[in-house]
């Protein structure tokens, strides 16, 4: 099998599974269960893209997840307090107006656009202020963590306007849509899954392309790339500040399809937890970081619904199987048992085609 | 309807010489196209449920169809605390006292003659874990009430589940008031029947400048708003309000600041291990319970062992319940604790009112001669249950509980003794309308 008639026959399968049988068998509950997934895989998207090819070790996802989830939030609030009106934990806790920075996420559109444009604008800063320094490595990963335990801090600190450790939770309606109505949460749904496969087109379009070959290269031989004449910086900055983007999307769809968002879902644990998918799922590879996600969340809510004093055991020991046994993930089950038969090959590069032309700046 | 989605990013649009190797040449059509299709074709198949100007009472019944089964001999409820993660240590004790009121009800016959069945979840410390399993008990398990919660954010996280689902949430802990669900029964003290009477007993003893200290998280600043607004009206003075990130164990700045404020006493709402560093820290720094008390309101029983009773013994708390209040019901609730969880375990407040919850829901459930939640909420109001702390009455207005206000002092067994207690059970007073200072609070 051809890698193309793979990922085409994996992405059918995908699509039948989260458009057709999905919805035909799950309960409104584990559907909604199901959107939820989908929103934490889209930030496994992204970090495949930036870990798995761009080998950033991302540990701050949580920081642009929870800007996505938190503009939404903060939305979703306005819009349930009608034009003008204040939100409902501003009168208990703050002193009953609204800041003049909440205001503009009145507007629908502004708000959308504010979930796509400012966390992909505040990675891409960040991005080149670090990647130009040439900070990389575990340096990056810590810098990354102590973002998002800032970012945490930041928002239970700032209770008045952001809920505290409550967050921002009791949304009555998105986009003029009731949250309570089944069929509202149904749409939900297959919004998340749709906007999820989009993102896999998306990085499946930007890893054959000239760009995520560079990619790859900065990963595996940075200097040599600066050599050649590209800026290993910018190279790195695209894919991290994608990489925010789809964490952003990810937490602004679950914030109406969980109903809430605090700060106990963008800090350093939920941060390390999306990378734990990701790394299970397999990091290099294109659907790994998804199955990862998805397959982590399924997990962790099947095995706690049936052992509710002892599934985090069970989690560790998968954890360790995994790590022990598939260091590149449970994606790449089927190249280890190939590898076994055939000649060996190696493990982090899906698209053996050779680039044939590497002229052009990237980005 | 109109979501705006990213198309995919084309990163060569121009047009490059036929070659097999570019993924991109081979793409661009089929590669939006199946996506598209599928998002379009969902779109269509979900079409669009309510909108908010629609008849809110359809929603409303499409949400709340309530799949609780009576029919058989048992009924389901289920126990919601976190097992897993920070809050574990704590919630366990209050899953361990639910587990025992279920084990004694069963035994005594059931509710209207029919056992209970537990359905048991993890909360794991995360408020979206709660809304999950809370909604996951109603829709999937059909219980008839949950038990559980403990940190506001798990409760804030679960309240619009339970207003949508229309189903019952009995809430075990003392909290920061401003809140009344129809669908939540608070079993723990509202502000007014723990912290102002512990302002209250401060002032009584002559007190009239205190210090705060807090964790920086919902409970703490809203408990220290209200007292600030209090002590406007009383004539003592706040000298100080300081707060430590939830964890954190570095005290010395915030204790010099206290030791340097003129304080004559302190009203502490550390959470956790939090207390630990304080309470070694006013030691170290050579304070002492007699001259400069500090009344504490989220130190138990369960708590002074961690603490160390050397580091706290003499302080004070704000309490409803102590292990060593003297009713027959308490002693049976003790005996019987122990007797099933160790004679080493102690009992604290949030697992008293964990305990006299699920007998209060029984009141309720008897009364209303129905498990079914609209009968329940109907007869709530005047059911009361001899509680170890004393007798409780369930306010069917605001779905709180009149309980008895107890100041208490930390021996050196580890165990706390009261000092003072209210005349007679308080009645909750969420919103603290009763109290003119408490004006523009809510």
């Amino acid at each position: 099998m051809s890698p193309r008639v793979r990922f085409w026959g994996g992405l059918a399968i995908a699509a039948a599974l989260l458009f057709g049988v999905a919805p035909a068998l799950l309960s409104d509950f584990r559907l909604n269960l199901l959107a939820k997934f989908c929103c934490l895989a889209m930030v496994a998207v992204g970090i495949g893209l930036a870990w798995g090819r761009g080998g950033m070790l991302v540990l701050g996802q949580g920081v642009f997840f929870g800007l996505g989830g938190y503009i939404m939030a903060m939305h979703l609030k306005l819009s349930d307090a009608g034009p003008g009106g204040v939100p409902d934990f501003m009168l208990l806790y703050g002193d009953g107006t609204v800041p003049g920075w909440w205001e503009p996420f009145r507007d629908p559109v502004v708000t959308v656009l504010a979930i796509l444009v400012l966390p992909a604008l505040v990675a891409t800063l960040l991005g080149l202020a670090v990647f130009k320094r040439r900070v990389r490595g575990a340096y990056f990963a810590i810098l990354s963590q102590a973002l998002a335990a800032a970012f945490a801090i930041l928002l239970v600190g700032q209770q008045k306007v952001t809920g505290g450790t409550n967050g921002l939770n009791g949304f009555q309606s998105f986009f003029g849509f009731t949250l309570s109505d089944p069929v509202n949460k149904r749409m939900l749904y297959f919004i998340a899954a749709g906007v999820l496969l989009l993102m896999v087109l998306t990085v499946r379009l930007i890893m054959g392309s000239r760009y995520g070959e560079l990619l790859v290269a900065v990963r595996d031989q940075e200097n040599r790339v600066r050599f050649l004449g590209y800026d290993p910086a910018v190279v790195k900055t695209v894919a991290y500040a994608v990489a925010a983007c789809f964490a952003a999307i990810g937490g602004a769809l679950f914030t109406p399809v969980v109903g809430i968002i605090s700060p106990a879902d963008v800090g350093v644990v939920p941060s390390i937890a999306f990378l734990v998918g990701v790394a299970i799922g397999g990091r290099a590879t294109l659907l790994g970081p998804v199955l990862g996600a998805i397959g982590v969340s399924w997990a962790e809510t099947s095995l706690s619904e049936s052992f509710p004093s002892f599934w985090i055991y069970f989690q560790g020991a998968l954890f360790i199987l995994v790590v022990a046994f598939l260091p590149n993930g449970l994606a790449t089950v089927g190249r280890f048992f190939r590898r076994r038969r055939a000649e060996p090959a190696d493990p982090v590069a899906p698209e053996p085609e050779p680039a044939l032309e590497t002229s052009g700046k990237a980005s | 309807m109109s979501f705006a989605f990213p198309a995919p990013v084309r990163i060569r649009p121009t047009a490059r010489p036929q070659r097999k190797a570019s993924p991109l040449t081979r793409f661009s059509t089929r590669a939006l196209a199946l996506p598209a299709a599928a998002l379009a074709v969902a779109l269509g198949v979900a079409g669009c449920g309510a909108r908010t100007s629609d008849d809110p009472a359809d929603a409303g019944t499409a949400a709340s169809a309530s799949c609780v089964d009576t029919s058989g001999d048992t009924v389901k409820i289920g126990f919601l605390n976190s097992l897993s993660g920070t809050m574990a240590i704590s919630e366990q004790t209050v899953r361990d006292s639910l587990d025992l009121a279920a084990e004694e009800i069963n035994a005594d016959g059931g509710v209207l003659g029919k056992q209970l069945e537990i359905v048991a979840e993890d909360g794991a410390s995360e408020p979206s874990v709660f809304a999950e399993k809370a909604e996951k008990l109603i829709s999937s398990d059909c219980v008839a009430a949950v038990f559980g919660g403990w940190t506001s954010s798990s409760r804030k996280a679960m309240l619009p589940v339970f207003e949508a689902k229309d189903s019952l949430l009995f809430y075990p802990v003392q909290y920061e008031g401003l809140e009344a669900s129809p669908n939540i029964f608070y079993t723990g003290a509202t502000t007014n029947q723990q912290i102002l009477p512990g302002m209250e007993y401060l002032k009584e003893q002559g007190k009239s400048k205190i210090f705060l200290v807090g964790s920086d998280y919902v409970f703490p600043r809203t408990a220290n708003k209200e007292i600030v607004a209090w002590a406007g009206a009383n004539d003592v003075e706040i000298v100080g309000e300081e707060y430590a990130p939830l964890g954190h164990t570095d005290f010395a700045t915030i204790v010099n600041k206290l030791k340097g404020s003129g304080a004559d006493a302190v009203f502490n709402t550390l959470n956790g291990d939090s207390n630990v560093a304080f309470f070694k820290e006013y030691k170290n720094v050579g304070l002492a319970a007699e001259t400069l008390p500090v009344v504490s309101v989220s130190i138990a029983e369960e708590e002074v062992g961690g603490i160390g009773i050397d580091n706290i013994v003499g302080q004070l708390t704000a309490w409803n319940y102590y292990q060593t209040v003297e009713s027959p019901e308490n002693e049976t609730f003790v005996a019987a604790f122990k007797a099933k969880f160790g004679e080493d375990r102690v009992t604290s407040d949030p697992m008293e009112a964990a305990y006299t919850s699920l007998y209060l829901w029984k009141g309720m459930v008897e009364k209303a001669e129905s498990f079914e939640v609209a009968a329940i909420q109907e007869a709530a109001d005047g059911v009361t249950f001899e509680a170890p702390e004393g007798t409780v009455t369930v306010n069917g207005d605001n779905h709180h509980i009149a309980k008895t206000a107890l100041i208490g002092k930390i021996g050196p067994d580890g165990l706390i003794y009261t000092e003072w207690s209210s005349d007679g059970p308080i009645e909750p007073d969420p919103f603290l309308e009763g109290y003119d200072w408490a004006e523009g609070l809510s």
